[in-house]
């Protein structure tokens, strides 16, 4: 009965592995850094203008 | 369009788009006023743009247009070599360029930069960073080049900050990502072995021969691999470096104990002896981590460290041949001919060739006066022009030139920041061989007695001493005094910083700029209105004067036309007068200028010269004294304590007001920056050691350097300051005492909270001689007495904090 426990755990594990894969990646593409803009940010979106271009939030290159 | 009018004179506006005083000639442009045609042009290219929202958004949100800056100022900027710092990455399409821009302060900034598309197509795209005043803007090539989108965001009032430093250094990274990344495994990893260890923690014996606590106790292994191979990393690094240099620090019995209990556990879990220790490794990993995290606050937007090229332009107009051309300053070489234009700074010493020269030297040695220079004399680097623009010929590379010289002196090579006086590794002097010595002594008693126990006794010891307690009291309670004092406008650069306040016995003032105030705006004028003649006549008559009142009034009115003033007579403890044109006026005294019925103000802190014109009173402009308010209440709080002295680089005109405050033995004046450096040394070589020094401007840089503490007093954090151990807001600076106070105490509390967490050790030592110690004792013993510590420091800095007048809730 309890051998179920040797696929479970490294099931767990293997889950929570990519949570923690997640959080590691959002720490290295910098979504800490600045954790004050984008609460302002949003806000502006209810008064933007309907003619708006902002089509090209896509190219988010970091690399120099 | 509505047409723009101006402003008539008295009433009172102010700006619609900067929220300055548009007294003195404001205009009024669709309906709203303005106090500039550079504010206005600001809003009438967002309300073209369809951003007016802007306004909306913030009261008054932009930042001031009056001084504008040079056509061809960013011209440097099209040099390729010179603009390849700025870029972050740039293909044949699109550029996307960083730029520090200090004039971000509210979401109006962030509004308008990221819609800066609006304005001009060709940006692509804008993004704020708010802590750090960082806006990244993309942009496409051939259709805007980055001087273009230089000058836009000048335009529109958000000049970026474009220094030498700045360029030549690229800001090294001072997030604090690492610790995150680190912290993130460590917890995964300490949460899952903690889940593992359960069974254990339960006592649940019936799994003893199990094969599922050998599968558990591998799978813990597997779990602390990353722990103590990346989480734990630095800590090794720090023990390492202490090693290599045969000293001891808190690291090393730290890297003791982790090791000692990785193997120890590892032995355990493959020879089925027990479940090891793997769970109590994770949760100090994890705890010490968030120790150091807390210790390393950063501010995003300020620098400890800048030099002279933080003040000096990147760029300068070069003149070859006959034409005139805008360079990087660090291309520039001796031999070359230079303009420099009004209120530029010279950058390296140099000849002047032509025009009429006015340099203000204020920068280099604090004293405000402008020395009129002739042609073919020297001009030394860190002068201003004041006037118009003149020509130069460079004497002197600018890093070898007469101010920047101060930079080569010992003090700025070695200031190494591993401290060796910290109360840390004093501790752990005698606290490593203790240990070590304990754990060898009850190995060989068990070897005697039961040698079964020996080695386990042995590596129980350095387990449970393992000193994280001890090594969490000092980042907790710093890094939160830190954290408190940054609310209340005191930054400080690191934690030693605190721990070296709490030891000053000497504190060393600059004049300028510290204990007074910069701004000259403690003049006005009382009595019958003085028409634009009589103004001119003022200002004509004390400008021949040096006395000190007539210099703030000739600076006071330094807009006026200065007049040939005849018959001057300087009456001793009276006052001035002379002829200028028609008219014969005199400034000084009440009775001497011919006021009656008027009785002088007996105010400490301001004076009053009257104004007399052909025999008629007229009035009298009252000087509030420049020195800080709360400085005397200052001085009285600190004077028992501390040894006082005063700096400064002015004359000795000042040396009356400040007897008042400090023993006339200790004013010096006339020092230039080299002899504050100078004094600073010879007070520390005769035994003052603990030297705080508390100055404002470039011309202190040696003697904050030099000095154990550096302080710096700023108006305007958004400014410059020089290299230093902490930045503190004008307004706090009548809290300096409390400062030190603060300090103190939280040495103290380092120091209960050590006693705390060697009790903890003895208490653990007692068990572990046994060799008795179970794993789950540690692992229940170790993280409860790290928390207790934690709790103790933190709670205590925040209550002696808000003891020392730093209360929690104020924000700044």
């Amino acid at each position: 009965m309890m051998s179920v426990l040797y696929i479970l755990i490294p099931a767990c594990l293997c889950m929570s592995a990519l949570f923690l894969a997640a959080f590691l990646w959002s720490v290295r593409s910098g979504q800490y850094e600045d954790d004050y803009t984008p609460a302002v940010r949003i806000l502006f979106d209810n008064i933007e203008k309907p003619n708006s271009t902002n089509k090209t939030k896509a190219d988010d290159s970091r690399k120099v | 369009m509505s047409q723009s009018t101006y402003i008539l004179a008295g009433v009172h506006t102010v700006c619609y788009h900067c929220g300055e005083d548009c007294d003195g000639g404001g205009l009024v442009f669709d309906q709203k006023p303005f106090c500039c045609s550079g504010c206005q042009t600001v809003y009438e290219l967002l309300e073209q743009s369809g951003m007016d929202c802007y306004y909306d958004l913030n009261q008054k949100p932009g930042t001031s247009r009056k001084a504008k800056y040079r056509e061809g100022k960013y011209n440097w900027l099209d040099d390729v070599e010179s603009a390849k710092k700025l870029l972050q990455y740039s293909d044949e399409d699109i550029t996307i360029a960083a730029f520090n821009i200090p004039a971000i302060h509210c979401s109006s900034c962030i509004y308008l930069l990221e819609n800066l598309y609006k304005i001009n197509p060709a940006i692509v795209r804008a993004q704020v960073n708010f802590l750090q005043k960082e806006a990244r803007i993309t942009f496409k090539n051939g259709q805007i080049s980055l001087r273009q989108v230089v000058e836009l965001i000048a335009r529109i009032g958000y000049e970026p900050r474009l220094n030498m430093s700045d360029l030549e250094q690229p800001a090294t990274s001072l997030s604090n990502q690492h610790y995150y990344l680190k912290i993130g495994v460590a917890f995964f990893c300490f949460g899952n072995i903690m889940l593992l260890s359960f069974p254990e923690y339960l006592g649940i014996d019936t799994l003893s021969e199990h094969p599922m606590r050998r599968f558990f106790g591998y799978a813990n292994f597997l779990l602390a691999l990353p722990v103590l191979f990346y989480s734990a990393r630095e800590f090794f690094a720090s023990a390492y470096v202490a090693i290599r240099h045969k000293s001891l620090n808190m690291d090393i019995p730290i890297v003791l104990g982790m090791v000692v209990m990785f193997i120890r556990s590892s032995y355990d879990i493959f020879m089925q002896q027990g479940a090891g220790y793997m769970d109590t490794l994770a949760s100090l990993t994890l705890l010490m981590l968030i120790g150091r995290l807390f210790q390393n606050k950063t501010y995003a937007t300020l620098s400890f460290e800048r030099d002279y090229r933080s003040y000096f332009p990147v760029s300068v107009s070069k003149i070859t041949g006959g034409t005139e051309q805008t360079i990087a300053l660090s291309q520039i070489k001796v031999g070359d001919k230079i303009i420099v234009r009004n209120e530029e700074l010279i950058p390296a010493d140099s000849t002047l060739l032509n025009g009429v020269a006015m340099i203000d030297y204020s920068f280099v040695t604090g004293e405000s006066k402008t020395v009129p220079v002739k042609s073919g004399d020297k001009i030394y680097a860190g002068g201003k022009q004041m006037g118009s623009a003149i020509k130069l010929e460079l004497v002197n590379d600018v890093s070898h030139s007469y101010l920047t010289q101060l930079w080569n002196d010992d003090a700025f090579k070695n200031k190494s920041e591993l401290s060796t006086s910290t109360l840390n590794t004093k501790v752990s002097r005698y606290f490593t061989p203790a240990v070590i010595l304990i754990s060898l002594i009850s190995g060989l008693y068990w070897m005697q007695a039961d040698s079964h126990k020996a080695l386990n006794a042995f590596t129980a010891v350095l387990i449970i001493t393992c000193p994280c307690a001890l090594a969490l009291s000092a980042p907790f309670t710093l890094g939160n005094v830190i954290r408190i004092l940054g609310k209340h406008g005191i930054y400080l650069k690191n934690t030693f910083v605190i721990e070296k306040m709490a030891k000053i016995r000497t504190i060393v003032f600059d004049k300028t700029g510290t204990l007074t105030n910069n701004k000259s705006q403690n003049i006005n004028y009382q009595g019958t209105p003085l028409t634009n003649r009589e103004q001119i006549y003022v200002a004509s008559l004390t400008h021949q004067s040096s006395h000190p009142l007539s210099k703030k009034i000739s600076t006071y009115l330094h807009s006026k036309k200065i007049e040939e003033v005849t018959s001057f007579h300087e009456m001793q403890g009276k006052g001035i007068e002379g002829m200028i044109q028609n008219g014969f006026i005199r400034a000084g005294a009440l009775d001497f200028a011919g006021g009656v019925g008027r009785p002088d103000l007996h105010d400490s802190n301001t004076s009053t010269v009257h104004i007399s014109i052909d025999g008629l009173y007229k009035g009298y402009y009252e000087i509030r004294n420049d020195y800080r308010t709360g400085l005397g209440e200052l001085i009285e709080r600190l004077k028992n304590r501390f040894d006082l002295y005063v700096l400064s680089g002015d004359n000795n005109a000042e040396k009356k007001n400040l007897e008042k405050y400090i023993q006339a033995d200790r004013l010096l004046f006339d020092q230039q920056p080299l002899d504050k450096l100078n004094f600073i040394k010879t007070m520390q070589d005769h035994g003052h050691n603990k030297v705080m020094m508390i100055g404002d401007g470039l011309n202190d840089a040696g003697a904050l350097r030099q000095s154990d503490i550096g302080l710096v007093i700023s108006e305007d954090t958004n400014n410059f300051s020089p290299a230093c151990d902490g930045i503190v807001e004008a307004g706090k600076f009548i809290q300096i005492d409390s400062l030190i106070n603060y300090s103190r105490s939280a040495m103290r509390i380092i120091k209960i909270s050590y006693t705390l967490s060697l009790l903890y050790n003895i208490a653990g030592i007692y068990l572990a001689v046994q060799g008795t110690m179970s794993p789950i004792v540690a692992a229940i013993l170790m993280p409860i007495s790290s928390i207790t510590i934690i709790s103790f420091s933190t709670l205590a800095s925040y209550i002696l904090g808000r003891a020392h007048g730093f209360a929690q809730a104020q924000t700044r």
